[in-house]
């Protein structure tokens, strides 16, 4: 690996260890930019925990992290990050839910999961099936939303202040003095979301606003893209370009005759350059056609004679 | 005997709006249990932690913490900004050791990028999170000496706390906040003389104010009797309520990421894990002690090997040229434009990058839509997981043993709240 990251080793034979374990609760395993993530179904969640702590020796849990896809039909994501301590290595376990589908918890198998699941359901309303304390943590006393969710605006919905009148904080809708700035980086014919005029027929690509256009590639492909480049640098031609005969470099009769001809386009031009030498006047009357650029040069004449 | 009635005035007004039975004593029968809070404004509570905590006269049975009142939405905000508007977030997690959280970032970037970074600007970032390392702990040790009543060596290791600051902004311009690191390197070389003086720090100002704050405390009677035995915790539960850090390993586990998984330049450094023996408030305040010693050990390995050369990565896709260059060259002025206005695009993909802060695993799970922004960046907090095991920690000590449970945590909200 190029980069400085933590170096992880890959652990010998997971793959064929988790599908052996987990069977049918493994969804998928995936081993992408040097990390194994892999996805199980969601009711059998706490069992597979088990599975990995106590077979595979994931001894800890580190984080529980949610993440919002709003157009999946199961809109999030709750990644567990386990870490086994004595075979150095961790893994991503994931699975898929709705606003109101529960995910049973697993604060059984470590009691470090109260306040992770309590972290995700206060940012995204993901709820947990057996979490003794399924609290708001981080937000307010008395928030209402979710502010994680994709389609909770950054700005939120209340803002707060001491108020001199009433001697307390009070809170009070958002009033913004100045629109929220979110700049487009999105270059038009790199999938905007939104129509150019007169492009009307082509459409959008529906790519989220304010976003830059994707990269092309993803992290896994980068890496692969480094050791291709490495694997084949100099493809050695098949057979060597060579300019010793007509048939190779096409000159000939034809070619001769085809540069003999004189287009139309090559007369003007040649007629344009005799207009600038002065001393051939028949020739500026010769185009028939006014020229073209003298309509734009026309608005510079008032500003040089401004500025001189 | 003028001083019993002051005392007496002194203490109704304290647990005054409490509901306390003062008419019940310890030895009477009907003793109910109290709940009591214990912040949000709490000076050894390090910020703004607010636990309600029942009590049974002076012995805690029940502790909830409150926290999130230093909540600022930064995950959120990330996603609205590029990579690199991102960054300066970081310092403002953990104010205590802000190049700590900085690292975990770009290295995430640097994954997902899978981007070359120069042996120069490596070494720089290792030197700085482990001056980053001493400027934490000298923090803790000094503020966890003084939860428990001792005044001297704070002040002492306050200044050495100031003189690491005073490095950071000669290296960056910001004493604290500093954004120095960056993906692809650092923001700019240092100059040649404060590579100098952070040597003659190390070597002699360093070992000679620290050995001697903490001559006064290591084998001081009140100190041991206010921190031995305290919230001692077994190597199972550390595991099982995700300890890391000094936390895991004053609970005898030697478990340092900078070892097991090394990343920019640890893998050539040469230093040692110090664990604890027990697992109480004593050894994780002593293993902080000699991270010290270590840390000082791995800067001057770094200043002894520090290589020339480039201190970031030459791609000019992602780190902007020299000024100098701009002047010169129009491709280098587009380059910085295009990165000063729309940010690098990094490549779709999800990593989760996790270095050891000087509080423990400090982590952040980056997943990137190949855009100029991040889709979803969770940082996991060091002290969120180790707050959580407040509860098993404190019970059945007493009330005053929270501040030392508190101080060997090493709790600092800006990280743990976000």
């Amino acid at each position: 690996m190029a980069s400085p990251a933590p170096l992880i080793a890959p652990r010998e034979g997971i793959g064929a260890a988790l599908e052996k374990l987990l069977g049918d609760d493994l969804i998928e395993h995936v081993f992408a930019v040097g990390e194994d993530s892999i996805t199980v179904r969601r009711e059998a969640v706490a069992g597979v925990m088990v599975e990995l702590r106590d077979k595979l020796d994931y001894q800890q849990l580190m984080e529980i992290a949610g993440v919002d896809y709003p157009d999946r039909a199961e809109r999030f994501e709750v990644v567990y990050h386990l870490l086994s301590v004595t075979k150095n290595h961790r893994l991503r376990v994931r699975v898929c839910t709705d606003e109101a589908t529960p995910v049973p918890s697993i604060v059984p198998v470590w009691p470090v999961a109260g306040w992770l699941e309590r972290e995700v359901f206060d940012m995204y309303g993901v709820l947990f099936a057996g979490n003794p304390d399924l609290r708001r943590i981080l937000t307010d006393y008395g928030f209402q939303g979710h502010p994680q969710r994709k389609d909770f605006p950054l700005t939120g919905y209340t803002e707060l202040r001491y108020s001199e009148e009433d001697k307390r904080v009070v809170y009070e809708p958002v009033r913004l003095a100045q629109d929220f700035r979110n700049f487009d980086f999105l270059s038009p014919w790199e999938g905007a979301d939104y129509v150019l005029p007169g492009d009307e027929k082509a459409g959008g690509t529906g790519e989220a606003p304010g976003k830059g256009a994707p990269s092309p590639m993803t992290a896994q492909e980068v890496k692969k893209a480094d050791e291709k480049a490495e694997k084949d640098k100099a493809p050695p031609p098949p057979t060597p370009k060579t300019t010793e005969s007509t048939t190779q470099t096409g000159a000939g009769a034809k070619t001769n005759l085809k540069a003999a001809k004189t287009s139309r386009d090559g007369a003007k031009a040649t007629a344009t350059a005799k207009a600038k030498t002065p001393a051939t006047k028949a020739a500026e009357k010769a185009p028939a056609k006014p020229k073209a650029p003298a309509k734009p040069r026309a608005p510079r004449k008032p500003k040089a004679g401004g500025d001189a | 005997m003028t001083d019993t009635p002051h005392v007496h005035h002194y203490g109704g007004d304290l647990f005054e709006g409490y509901p306390v039975d003062t008419a019940n004593t310890a030895g009477d029968q009907a003793v109910t249990n109290y709940t009591i809070n214990f912040g949000p404004q709490h000076p050894a509570a390090h910020g703004v932690l607010r636990m309600v905590m029942e009590l049974d006269g002076e012995i805690i049975e029940r502790v909830d913490p409150h926290v999130g009142l230093l909540h600022r939405g930064t995950e959120k905000l990330i996603e609205y900004k590029t990579y690199l508007q991102a960054l300066p977030y970081f310092d403002r997690l953990d104010y205590c050791s802000p190049l700590g959280m900085e690292h975990s970032y770009v290295l995430a970037i640097e994954k997902l990028l899978d981007l070359e970074v120069p042996a120069r600007a490596q070494y720089l970032r290792t030197m700085f999170a482990e001056l980053t390392r001493i400027c934490n702990h000298m923090l803790n040790i000094g503020s966890h000496v003084m939860d428990v009543g001792a005044m001297t060596p704070n002040l002492w290791v306050f200044e050495l706390r100031e003189d690491c600051l005073n490095f950071f902004e000669r290296a960056s311009g910001a004493r604290m906040h500093s954004a120095y690191f960056r993906p692809g390197g650092v923001h700019q070389d240092v100059p040649e003389r404060l590579l100098y003086d952070i040597g003659e720090w190390v070597e002699k100002r360093l070992p000679k104010l620290f050995g001697d704050a903490m001559s006064l405390v290591i084998d001081n009677r009140i100190f041991k009797q206010r921190n031995v035995d305290i919230a001692t915790v077994s190597k199972e539960d550390a595991l099982a309520w995700g300890f890391s850090g000094p936390m895991i390993r004053g609970s005898g586990i030697a478990w340092d990421l900078r070892k097991s998984q090394p990343y920019d330049a640890y893998a050539a450094m040469e230093f040692d894990i110090p664990v604890g023996t027990r697992g109480d408030c004593y050894d994780r305040f002593m293993v902080r002690v000699q991270e010290v010693y270590q840390s000082a050990r791995i800067i001057k390995q770094c200043l002894n090997d520090m290589p020339s050369g480039p201190i970031a990565s030459l791609d000019r896709k992602v780190v902007p040229p020299k000024r100098g260059e701009m002047k010169q060259s129009m491709e280098s002025l587009i380059h910085h434009f295009k990165l000063y206005t729309e940010g690098f695009h990094v490549p779709a993909g999800e990593v989760y990058v996790a270095t050891e802060s000087p509080k423990g695993e400090f982590g952040v799970y980056l997943v990137s839509d190949g855009t100029n922004k991040p889709y979803r960046c969770k940082i996991r907090p060091t002290a969120f997981s180790h707050l959580q095991a407040m509860d098993m920690m404190s019970k059945g000590h007493m009330l005053a043993d929270t501040t030392a449970i508190i101080g060997a945590i090493d709790v600092v909200f800006g990280e743990c709240d976000r």
